[in-house]
């Protein structure tokens, strides 16, 4: 068993000892690597692909929330609606684009903040059960004020079409993949300086991060900020994908799979967040050839379902160091302080 | 890092393997999903969630139907393929599944297209890509704009008549009573309001829903405590049986007046189970001939292709409504001759003057791309719906509600449309 | 006043159902210091196992008793073959286990029933008996009164009256020591989850036929009506579940009654927060046996 813990411990802290690898480097050649697959790919798999890039803004930050520093949100959904919102109000009054997804980051950062303030306080099944009330709850704000946010119907996004020379899903893939790389890099210089240490201290020992001198609430509602961030700039992409946003689009399921996709790749690890951004877009999509192929309707969607489910489960069983370094309550078990040892602290 | 490296891979294979086939030839040049030999449409439909009720038997009525004329040697030697995507009444989900369709299973157009909220979202990336988008299932005044949106065209009458037509019957048999109005919180309900009201004036109290909180409770309650006589229901079919379900449970027991769209009697009852008596005397309207109607020819039909190409499935009026659809796209592909294009259908469909299986004709013109013209009370009497009275058009303005006097028209022999 | 007394006897009806969702809430905390988000998609598994043999033999009451002892045997499944191997050392993962369960449950319901509402049966009418022209109850309000009643009479008498119910409270308060003392731990954690399901099953036999109709997603709102009403009235205490129940159930009947029915998920989600915030550890929780971390 030690072997295993000792593999994850370092698994999770692989991000910033990777210090050989300059993360421009690997964005560079990761935008070259998008530029070629948006020439060579067909329309619908350019969608998909640019699908895959706003996802992995949202999950890059929400891995950084719950492996870097501990906090699990099931509410992300909901911050990526705020995000979508704000684009999508933005644009049907100025129809600005750019400024337009700032604004939204802006918005979905206050909004974060505040959920953040109230995380920082509670802790364990607590956290989650608020954070999943705000998953539910939220969609359902578009029908209270209807007016504004035009119920179930939902919005329609202004968006001034890209040059006639270029294809509406390329210019979409190389929007989601700018965004996307912009905040994988700035995500990974803030990982591996003061602010990722401090984020991995409160994680591992809040007591031993206070006596250090760091400000455990301080820390706590910045990295929710700063991942809630990423949601928002996520939202605001599908609502330029979609031309549209409305309430069916964050459910609490999308929540729940933005979960499985950051601990299926590995907590902590902007490289799982890559990977579980991907299957995303392709698990239920190949779920639905199989569905298709076997003339059912009914396995379309619930095959996807089922198997993010049992991704779940397993390897929250078999790899069972995956989350243990993740404390959310104020305990201090001698696991902990072993890694610590073990990483000579 | 290699083992992470192997996934990306597997999964970008994954991702890639299913590419399908790319550029279609034929002698329709390169209209996409035409080829000498098929035409390949797609449509969106509820078939799970809380709008499926009912509408889940719309398209594969459809697909029967072609499948029917495919068997009769296609139109102009080319078989229809159908495809049927479910969005499961989500607009994000429409999303999806008509890119899906437009770019990945290159289709010809898109057929009607189920729901005022879901197909709303899709007319911008239909008009950019230039793919028809006929006949959609939903009477909202959106699919009527024909300088905005040139190749989308209704087939239901547009709610706003709908609302007028039945605010005149209401206006008549209960003048003096209070009504009031329980309407889905979009476009559907919107415009449904906005047709009564010009008839009647404001109504009583008004109380809307959303598809996504299914309790009706709440609503119902705020309209008994209004003294509600009259309630006019612009409602989705599970939604038209859980309010008359909870009226009851209250004590509530107003007379109902219900959107065409929310009104088939073999849904409904479904969905009430034991309470399904409740329904006798709801007045609802319609434009298509009654499934109970076995003396008609057109029903008739629709049974004999439900028998052979449906699996002999329960005919109620959303089996009518789906063969329905497919006659009248059958026809506009005849008209659009058999040099198939894009454009050539969307010509066909507004030169117009098609005849069917309605009590009052469709209106497509060039300036005009609203459907069926307006609609027939019906009333529920032993569970089975009725017609009484006679057929009426109106417009989405101030004009009145008067009479039609087209005569209804006979399917021909072999129950395909001539070219 | 007609409009308050129905809301205030619709609240107490739906609040009973959400006492009930509750008090499976908190057996389950109180036995393994977990929150088991997947309680509803359970709930939802057994009412369709019910639903099916009600319609395969037209008995409703043979369902019904199909879906309790479901929930008791899906329970004690879930406990053995599942939460038994999660690492409890972080309670993040038994939320996250629990969260992977519900994605299982609804996608496996919906592959076998398929994605509709199924028309739910009731054994009881919902017409109101009206009185004084006001209609107030039904007999299937009373039918959700009367079993609620009895699981919480049935439940306290278990845990205070029998040795069963004793051992059960040592195994969850000092497993060390009980296991020592001869008490079978283990099994007491599975006795505690099968109840619990039970339970739950209950509750969603009682709130589903109230709704739309049968669906895999059925319970998802209702969890957390349950979930704010068991923090509401603190995890620790049955009594408090109850009470936060029926709390959750009158303020969202009158909310929706005179605010609207949108506002009625904000009303929970605002609740919540000032719960939590304010007293995080429940309105009905004695200092001593407060949720402290393990």
């Amino acid at each position: 068993m030690t072997i295993v813990r000792d593999r994850v411990a370092t698994t999770l802290h692989a991000l910033p000892g990777k210090r050989r690898i300059n993360p421009i480097l690997v964005v560079v050649v990761a935008g070259a690597i998008i530029v070629a697959l948006t020439y060579t790919l067909p329309a619908f798999r350019t969608y998909q692909l640019a699908t895959v890039g706003a996802y992995f803004c949202v999950t890059a930050g929400l891995t950084v929330l719950t492996g870097l520093n501990g906090q699990l949100s099931l509410g992300h959904g909901a911050l990526m609606a705020t995000g979508a919102y704000t684009l999508a109000l933005w644009q049907n009054k100025f129809n600005m684009l750019i400024p337009g997804v700032i604004v939204a980051i802006l918005v979905t950062t206050a909004v974060g903040a505040i959920i953040g303030l109230a995380a920082a306080r509670l802790r364990g099944p607590y956290l989650a059960g608020l954070t999943l009330a705000v998953a539910v709850v939220v969609p359902s704000i578009s029908s209270t004020f209807d007016g504004t946010f035009n119920s179930d119907q939902g919005l329609p996004v202004a968006l001034n079409p890209p040059p006639e020379s270029i294809l509406v899903e390329q210019w979409q893939a190389w929007v989601c993949w700018i965004a996307a790389l912009v905040t994988v890099l700035a995500l990974a210089y803030l990982t591996r300086g003061r602010f990722g240490r401090d984020m991995r201290a409160v994680r591992d020992d809040e007591t031993a991060a206070k006596l250090a001198g760091i400000s455990v609430a301080r820390t706590q509602v910045l990295a929710f900020v700063v991942s809630a961030a990423c949601a928002g700039l996520g939202g605001a992409l599908f609502a330029v994908l979609s031309q549209s946003v409305s309430p069916g689009a964050f459910p609490l399921t999308l929540s729940l799979f933005l979960l499985m996709a950051i601990v299926i790749g590995g907590l902590g690890r902007l490289v799982g967040a890559l990977i579980g951004a991907l299957l995303l877009v392709a698990l239920p999509a190949i779920a639905q050839e199989i569905g298709q192929s076997a003339g059912s309707q009914r396995l379309e969607g619930n095959l996807a379902l089922t198997f993010f489910g049992v991704v779940l489960v397993v390897v929250m069983i078999a790899a069972p160091g995956g989350l243990t370094s993740i404390r959310l309550r104020r305990t201090k078990t001698t696991r902990t302080r072993n890694e610590l040892k073990q990483k000579g602290r | 890092m290699k083992r992470t490296a192997s996934v990306l891979a597997v999964v970008l294979l994954a991702a890639g393997c299913s590419n399908g086939t790319s550029n279609s030839g034929g002698s329709s040049g390169n209209t996409p999903g035409v080829t000498d030999t098929e035409i390949v449409v797609g449509t969106h439909m509820p078939l799970t969630g809380p709008a499926a009720a009912g509408y889940s038997k719309i398209a594969p009525a459809t697909k029967a139907y072609f499948d029917y004329v495919n068997a009769n040697g296609g139109v102009n030697g080319r078989k229809i393929t159908y495809k049927i995507m479910d969005d499961g009444y989500n607009p994000a989900n429409t999303q999806t599944v008509v890119r899906q369709l437009v770019l990945q299973d290159k289709v010809f157009a898109i057929l009607n297209g189920l729901g005022t909220p879901t197909h709303t979202g899709v007319l911008d990336f239909l008009k950019t890509n230039r793919v028809p988008d006929l006949f959609v299932a939903s009477g909202s005044r959106s699919w009527n704009q024909p300088e905005k949106y040139p190749d989308t065209f209704g087939f239901n009458p547009d709610y706003t008549v709908e609302g007028k037509i039945l605010a005149s019957y209401v206006k008549q048999e209960h003048a003096g009573k209070k009504v009031c109005f329980l309407g889905q919180d979009d476009d559907f309900g919107r415009d449904s309001l906005a047709g009564i009201e010009n008839i009647l004036g404001p109504v009583t109290a008004k109380q809307s829903y959303v598809t996504s909180n299914p309790n009706v409770g709440p609503q119902m309650g705020a309209l008994k405590a209004a003294g509600c006589q009259v309630v006019m229901l612009a409602t989705v079919p599970g939604f038209t049986a859980l309010s008359i379900g909870t009226a009851a449970k209250i004590g509530f027991k107003p007379a109902f007046v219900v959107s065409n769209v929310g009104s088939d009697p073999t849904t409904l009852a479904k969905s009430l189970g034991p309470a399904a008596p409740l329904l006798e005397g709801v007045v609802a309207a319609n434009y298509l001939p009654l499934a109970n109607d076995t003396a008609n020819p057109w029903i008739q039909l629709y049974t004999k292709v439900n028998t052979q190409y449906n699996n002999n499935a329960e005919l109620d009026n959303n089996v009518v409504y789906g063969m329905s659809v497919g006659y009248l796209f059958v026809q506009a592909l005849q008209a659009a001759g058999k040099d198939l294009t894009r454009d050539k259908i969307i010509q066909a469909v507004e030169k117009g003057g098609f005849t069917g299986p309605g009590l009052v004709p469709v209106r497509f013109s060039d300036k005009d791309h609203s459907g069926y013209a307006g609609e027939q009370l019906t009333t529920i009497k032993g569970g089975q719906a009725a017609y009484f009275g006679t057929p009426f058009t109106t417009d989405d303005g101030d004009g009145a509600v008067t009479a039609s006097t087209a005569a209804p028209a006979v399917p021909p022999a072999n129950g395909i449309p001539a070219s | 006043m007609d409009r308050f007394l129905f809301l205030t006897f619709d609240g107490l009806s739906r609040g009973a159902v959400y006492a009930a969702f509750a008090l499976a809430l908190v057996l389950i905390w109180r036995a393994a210091r977990i929150v088991n988000f997947a309680q509803g998609a359970m709930a939802v598994a057994t009412v369709y196992a019910g639903y099916s043999v009600t319609n395969a033999t037209g008995s409703y009451w043979l369902g019904f008793v199909v879906a309790i002892v479901g929930g008791l045997v899906l329970g004690a499944a879930v406990e053995r073959v599942v939460m038994r191997f999660v690492d409890h050392s972080s309670p993040l993962n038994g939320v996250v286990v629990a969260l992977g369960l519900v994605l299982i449950i609804q996608g496996v319901l919906g592959m076998i029933y398929g994605n509709e509402f199924l028309p739910a049966p009731t054994a009881f009418s919902r017409d109101a008996f009206e009185v004084g022209g006001v209609a107030l109850l039904s007999r299937y309000d009373i039918f959700v009164f009367a079993s609620v009643g009895a699981v919480v009479v049935l439940l306290t008498l278990l845990f205070t009256r029998t040795p069963t119910g004793l051992r059960m409270r040592a195994a969850a308060f000092a497993p060390d020591v009980s296991r020592l003392l001869g008490v079978p731990v283990g099994g007491m954690l599975t006795l505690g989850w099968a109840l619990a399901a039970a339970v739950g099953s209950l509750a969603g036999l009682l709130v589903i036929p109230t709704e739309l109709g049968l669906h895999p997603t059925a319970m998802d709102v209702v969890f957390i009506s349950a979930f704010t009403a068991a923090v509401l009235g603190g995890l620790d205490s049955p009594i408090g579940a109850v009470i936060g129940g029926l709390v959750v159930g009158l303020l969202l009947s009158y909310v929706s009654g005179y605010l609207g029915a949108t506002v009625a998920p904000m009303a929970v989600l605002i609740l919540l927060v000032v719960v939590l915030l304010g007293r995080p550890d429940g309105l009905f929780t004695r200092a001593r046996t407060k949720a402290r971390a393990a």
